[in-house]
């Protein structure tokens, strides 16, 4: 009854057949996964010149002086982490707030233009970053004249279409029976939004925010484009700016990515459950 | 009665719409504001010698110019090299991947999909900085050891015309596959059991039901992963941006980083938008050709 022969009799062959398939896929796991090993372990060197010294595979001194390397590297070392925090943290609020009420207002609000209004919003989906890119730094930049400016960071992000669209599909699945009742109750739509359906989509409005934050976290192409003062850069921005000034020195760099890195992964472990749903979420049904 | 009826009715849609537009109406400003008038702004700018006060139009020059760009072919046939290079060899690894995860237990499955995931949590700036180092051309380089332990010498990989894509490519390989593995372990998960009891009755193979009922019944997701797959292969920035910069001589230039540099680098706007206008055409005719020949039977 499964692509796999269950050996219902014989164990012991269903046994070593899972075994020889978690050794193949634990092979592959070690290949993906050292990039980051290596990142981390070379991290606690000595912040020598790389010209000094030999790459090792295991660790063989540790040492926080690359850390303390990276941090002295600018005065604004930390403020690019807090920089980072802001703009993720806020623009992800705003597109679980703007993206939930948008999705519900398209799934389950009936008003003219509805259903145009949203195509609209599927075909733009698919327009590469490359088109708007040009456009939107001179709007930014040269009307609006708000470059390095949190505001600028923030702005363009506020609400993703593919957000809205995450929280459509989602909601549309809530009975509207459910909606009726709250409605002869004499709730009003504002009611329904925070007090039927905000509580029933609390694991998408999860995922949501959990991808939407790390997503900002890491962006490196727009904060890049914006900032032009170290006080005012996010980490992704500062840690290549630290790349290009200190090109040879290896173990402070490795340093700096997993500084970028660490708040991620400790996300990751601590809410893998969300990350993982939210591969799924928005992908089609199979 | 329904004549009193009706008026109380269509007062409660008219107010249910204007929720409706409330809810809708920071959303549709952001798009409005941010997407929508960039792309109308990015077809008038294709037109113009773009200049941030007096702009003059120059009708299809950015046009005609970017298609006798040698360098704009070059680009795209980079891009193309990268894309058939590591798609493909994506979507075959993560199916196999999540093959080989299909018969172990929950948990397990559980482990592999996180472990699969996790290198996607890490900034692409912070995987470029290993990769780089990876990479270093001197002998005692990771890359270079591996390659002269087998062999095949040491080069330096990101630096010569000859290994500089090949380099990209089997970064791309070995990064995070995880997104597609539990994508296809979802949709192999939801494939019913009766086709395989089926199948078994009829004395079929794992090879034979794996070719006559997996494949045939993943072919929506692998056209899914397909198609996003490709669609952001080609506009992949980033990794050349950050390693090779484009170089050397310009064999790692895709169309994503032309157009960045011909906009931010030369400040040639109008150049930058209508190449940009022109990859999206070229993204949207690929999608269109996989969506008539890939998905001829396949029902959404």
């Amino acid at each position: 009854m499964s692509l796999y022969n269950p050996h219902a009799g014989r164990p012991q062959i269903r046994i070593a057949r899972n075994t020889v398939l978690i050794v193949i896929l634990l092979a592959f796991a070690l290949a993906t996964l050292f990039p980051i090993y290596y990142m981390i372990i070379s991290s606690f060197g000595e912040p020598v010149e790389a010209g000094a010294m030999d790459y090792k595979l295991v660790p063989s001194s540790f040492s926080l002086e690359s850390y303390k390397f990276f941090f002295e590297f600018s005065e604004y070392t930390y403020r690019w982490l807090l920089n980072s925090l802001i703009v993720a943290t806020t623009v992800m609020v705003t597109n679980v707030l703007f993206a939930s009420m948008a999705g519900y207002a398209f799934s389950k609000i009936k008003f003219k233009g509805r259903a145009a209004i949203f195509s609209l919003l599927l075909i733009a989906m698919m327009i590469p970053y490359q088109v708007t890119q040009v456009p939107l730094y001179i709007l930014i930049v040269n009307i609006f004249e708000i470059q390095n400016t949190y505001t600028a960071l923030i702005l363009p992000g506020l609400v993703t279409v593919y957000n809205i669209f995450l929280a459509k599909q989602f909601m549309g699945s809530i009975p509207n029976e459910i909606l009726e009742c709250a409605k002869i109750e004499g709730c009003n739509q504002f009611q329904i939004y925070f007090r039927i359906i905000l509580p029933l989509s609390k694991t998408v409005l999860a995922v949501m925010a959990i991808l939407t934050f790390m997503d900002n976290w890491n962006t490196f192409f727009w904060p890049f484009l914006v900032t032009n003062s170290m006080d005012m850069q996010t980490i992704q921005v500062g840690l290549k700016n630290f790349r290009f000034a200190n090109t040879t020195y290896f173990a402070p760099m490795m340093a700096g990515a997993t500084i970028s890195a660490l708040p991620m992964f400790i996300l990751f472990f601590s809410l893998q459950k969300y990350f993982l749903e939210g591969v799924t979420v928005g992908a089609v049904k199979g | 009665m329904t004549e009193y009826a009706k008026p109380i009715k269509r007062r409660k849609i008219k107010g249910d719409a204007a929720w409706g537009y409330a809810f809708i109406a920071v959303a549709l400003l952001v798009f409005a504001m941010f997407t929508l008038y960039p792309v109308i702004s990015a077809l008038i700018i294709s037109f113009q010698k773009y200049k941030p006060i007096g702009s003059e139009f120059v009708g299809f020059e950015n046009y005609t110019e970017t298609f006798k760009d040698k360098l704009f072919w070059k680009a795209i046939v980079n891009t193309i090299v990268y894309t058939v290079l590591t798609v493909p060899v994506s979507l075959l690894l993560s199916f196999a991947v999540s093959i080989m995860i299909l018969p172990l237990k929950k948990k397990m499955q559980t482990v592999f999909k996180a472990v699969y995931y996790l290198p996607a949590v890490a900034s692409g700036v912070a995987l470029s900085l290993v990769w780089l180092w990876i990479f270093d051309p001197m002998p005692v380089g990771i890359f270079n050891k591996v390659t002269s332990f087998f062999g095949l010498g040491t080069h330096n990989w990101l630096g010569s015309s000859a290994y500089a894509m090949f380099s990209l490519v089997l970064m791309a390989w070995l990064s995070s596959h995880g997104t597609s593995i539990i994508i296809y372990l979802a949709a192999l998960l939801g494939i019913d059991g009766s086709y395989y009891e089926a199948a078994e009755l009829d004395g079929a193979s794992f090879m034979q039901k794996l070719w006559y009922i997996v494949v045939p019944c993943l072919k929506p997701t692998t056209l899914f992963l397909l198609v996003t797959g490709v669609i952001g292969s080609f506009q992949v920035f980033q990794n050349a941006y950050l390693m090779t910069g484009g170089g050397p001589d310009n064999a790692t230039t895709m169309v994503g980083l032309l157009i960045f540099n011909n906009a931010f680098k030369y400040f040639e706007f109008g150049k930058a938008a209508a190449q940009s206008l022109v990859l999206a055409a070229i993204i949207a005719v690929i999608s269109f050709i996989q969506f008539k020949f890939l998905g001829k039977d396949v029902e959404y």
